[in-house]
């Protein structure tokens, strides 16, 4: 695989048909209303502890969702609000979830950072950094002692790529040619610390080499060509040659966490990415010039997301707290 | 002058081994680094060099003995021009890799810390210890029982469930083509081949993971740990990953997997290699933790683990592996986690113990029986969920606790029950409950510390005594 960055627009020449292209904007418009909610909840006091959002990394997780097959499973830390919807989980449950509800995906028990569906695949929501990379090592081990077909999707951030755990893990992926993608989601900054002021190499994607793994450096804010990169990639895995890393250069608008200020970067920083770069508003306006949809069917579009958040909203804020008998069941089986 | 050269001890808790073979005979001149005998451990087989220049004057010790003692004479070498003068013990102790691999043996010698250490304190009466293992067992009447070690039971309980279930596979360091560093998973790889029987990297916190993995995604993982102190490095993966993740699903997602591997002070290996882990697991919600004593526990309860749908931490011991016990003769001997056993009824005071120091306390009862004491012995075996309705039936009885483990004092097993039993069956009492422990402090190298940093047959001897106000 190049290694060099791909061209913008190199998903467009292969084409994305409209209704995929509908469905980019859909899922990824659903994720940033649904974590502008969910940042509106924890504002209220609705939401408490520590919630991640996920605004600005959309196009990650709509095109690495969109190359999967049936069966391939995902799993990630704990900016995980996106990821959920991106595997299909319902947003009720999902925000339920947040506001500690006996409705969410954890009865209320796991909170922002750990939630699950294995109806969905989505194997979590890790707390700790880096922990899910060893964890959907196994998964990805398990699909090749079943010989399932399936791979695993591992997601981990820049500030997880500094782990030791996740060398561990590269190390045996390449040793047992486990089907596995490693997707590095580069947001730039590991809570407040940049990526110059944390990693001696920056090129994120190059460190697997020492494995023999390949990477490839991918526009994270460009959800076509994570798309097509994602293609590449899991069509590698799958077909028994082993590990293979994407880094996906993306950008965080919101702090590390709800309680983060974020002093460690200017607001012209954020501010020129918004506007120059956004997944969603830049993606919108190449499908109106490719005269692949309308004004009014973004418009229209965007109607119904906030519908489907308020909705999910009202819901996660008048559903009830989990009884006080859960407390002490599922601890065993 | 003569010297006489002893059969060397060949890991940190070899007692004894068979001299399998002489590569000398008598009236050979060697020198030093020639080999001079094969000699096979209960892990092993290794070879056995010369560390001086003579003749061989005599071979003591015939090709094919089983059971020579460590620091046994098996030979005598005089040096040149010194035929007749009296012979002097002299160890010979270099020994290198025998017929396995070289490296691989070398690496697993760093690894557990290897030294020539002298053997450990012998075994409680056989007859005694074989006619507690089976005590109050559920097996039918006319069963036959097999003589095996803790090590060969462990073996067969991960043999018939990986033939049982597909879905059961053992990774490790070591654990196929070496056979496992303390042999426990010798012939497995022969008999489930390589895909089920996986040797990893030195990388515990990474195959740790891996493992939880493997069973969120549908597999039954037993993940050897060499040691468990190794398992500091992979402590995330257990507590946070395999404990949680069921209640943090709300149920939805468990995490079925196995770890295994020997727990506590082996001999002389120090402080980094020497440690009892029972009471950090003890204290994990989501965790079972088992530590049995006997083959047939050891078998019973590691079947039960392999299928249990929660992770489970089963804690070996290095030292007992060895040991020999009566095991049910029975298709699928399965022995449930969570009940205690009491060995042995007594009236006067209740002796709790666990994993190796079961032997010891079995030692113990025999001297207070004989100082007229009945001590009720109660075998924990599992340390998660805590047996302690059959510690507080037993308290009631004989109104006095004493209990016994190798960990530290602070926060032990021993702490638990005490509060318990003050908690459950004060009025009970007729006491103070007496915990024996390790020492609180790192475990010494220097044998007569380490001895001393232990609890020893007598401490619980005197606790008992003590807590019977019997001096």
């Amino acid at each position: 695989m190049a290694e060099a960055a791909r061209q913008q627009d190199s998903a467009e020449a292969a084409g994305t048909d409209a209704a995929l292209a509908k469905k980019f904007y859909r899922d990824m418009l659903l994720i940033r209303r649904f974590e502008e909610k969910a940042g509106q909840l924890y504002g209220m006091g609705l939401i408490g502890g520590f919630c991640h959002l996920y605004i600005g990394q959309e196009a990650v997780v709509v095109g690495m969702q969109a190359a999967l097959k049936p069966g391939d499973q995902v799993i990630t830390a704990y900016r995980d609000h996106g990821h959920m919807l991106a595997t299909g989980m319902d947003p009720k449950g999902v925000m339920a979830e947040l506001t500690g509800r006996a409705a969410g995906y954890s009865k209320g028990k796991g909170g922002s950072m750990h939630m699950f569906s294995v109806e969905q695949r989505f194997y979590g929501g890790h707390g700790i950094v880096g922990a899910q990379v060893p964890i959907g090592t196994g998964l990805a081990f398990s699909n090749k002692y079943k010989k399932s077909g399936a791979i695993c999707l591992t997601y981990f951030g820049d500030g997880a790529a500094n782990q030791g755990q996740v060398y561990e893990s590269f190390n045996m992926a390449e040793l047992w040619k486990l089907p596995v993608v490693y997707a590095i989601e580069n947001n730039q900054y590991a809570m407040g610390t940049s990526i110059e002021r944390s990693s001696a190499t920056r090129e994120l994607y190059k460190r697997g080499a020492s494995f023999d793994i390949p990477g490839e450096l991918v526009d994270g804010m460009d959800v076509e060509a994570v798309h097509q990169a994602g293609l590449e990639a899991t069509e590698y895995a799958r077909s028994g040659k082993g590990p293979i890393i994407l880094e996906l250069k993306t950008y965080r608008y919101r702090g590390h966490s709800m309680s983060d200020p974020a002093k460690y970067r200017t607001r012209e920083e954020v501010q020129e990415v918004r506007e120059k770069r956004d997944p969603i508003e830049h993606f919108g306006q190449k499908l109106v010039q490719r005269g692949l949809v309308r004004e009014d069917e973004l418009k229209a579009t965007d109607k119904e997301i906030r519908h489907i958040v308020n909705t999910a909203a009202e819901f996660a804020t008048e559903s009830a707290e989990p009884a006080a008998d859960e407390l002490t069941t599922d601890v065993t089986a | 002058m003569a010297t006489q050269i002893l059969m060397p001890a060949l890991s940190p808790t070899m007692e004894e081994g068979k001299l399998a073979k002489w590569l000398v005979h008598e009236g050979d001149d060697v020198k030093c680094g020639d080999i001079l005998a094969e000699i096979e451990t209960d892990k092993a087989t290794m070879e056995f060099e010369a560390v001086d220049e003579g003749r061989i004057a005599k071979l003591l010790v015939p090709e094919g003995t089983e059971g020579v003692k460590v620091n046994q004479p098996i030979a005598e070498l005089i040096a040149d021009g010194d035929v007749g003068e009296e012979a002097a013990p002299v160890a010979a102790t270099e020994t290198k890799g025998g017929r396995q691999e070289t490296r691989q043996e070398a690496r697993a010698e760093v690894r557990q810390g290897e030294t020539r250490a002298k053997p450990a304190a012998p075994t409680a009466d056989d007859t005694q210890q074989a006619e507690a293992a089976l005590a109050d067992a559920e097996v039918p009447e006319g069963t036959e029982l097999v003589t095996m070690t803790v090590r060969e039971a462990l073996r067969d309980a991960m043999a018939e469930e990986m033939r049982r279930d597909a879905s059961v596979f053992l990774m490790g360091e070591e654990v196929a083509q070496y056979q496992g560093a303390y042999k426990v998973s010798q012939g497995l790889l022969d008999e489930f081949g390589p895909e089920r029987v996986i040797d990893t990297p030195i990388t515990e916190h990474g195959f740790a993971g891996l493992g939880v993995g493997a069973a969120f995604g549908g597999l039954r993982p037993i993940v050897e740990f060499m040691t468990w102190n190794f398992a500091m490095q992979a402590m995330d993966q257990l507590i946070n990953s395999a404990a949680k993740t069921r209640y943090m699903s709300g149920g939805q997602m468990g995490c079925p997997i196995v770890f295994r591997g020997p727990n506590g002070p082996a001999a002389r290996v120090a402080a980094q290699h020497s440690q009892d882990y029972s009471s950090w697991y003890a204290h994990v919600p989501g965790l079972k933790v088992i530590a049995p004593y006997f083959a047939a526990d050891a078998k019973g309860l590691l079947k039960a683990a392999i299928r249990d749908p929660n992770p489970v931490i089963f804690l070996e011991n290095e030292i007992v592996y060895g040991r020999s016990f009566p095991v049910p003769k029975l298709d699928d001997y399965v022995v449930p986690i969570g009940k205690a056993r009491v060995l042995r009824e007594g009236k006067d005071v209740t002796v709790v113990a666990h994993s190796i120091c079961v032997g010891q306390m079995l030692e113990a009862a025999e001297k207070l029986a004989g100082e007229g004491i009945e001590a009720e012995l109660i075998d924990l075996r599992t340390l998660r969920p805590l047996d302690t309705a059959t510690v507080i039936a037993s308290v009631k009885k004989t109104n006095r606790m004493v209990t016994v483990e190798q960990g530290w004092p602070i926060c032990s097993i021993g702490s638990e029950l005490g509060a318990r039993v003050t908690d459950e069956a004060f009025d009970y009492l007729d006491a103070p409950p007496i915990k024996v422990t390790g020492k609180d402090v790192p475990m010494p190298y220097a044998a007569n510390l380490e001895k001393l940093a232990l609890p020893s047959v007598d401490d619980i001897v005197t606790a008992a005594k003590a807590v019977c106000y019997r001096t």
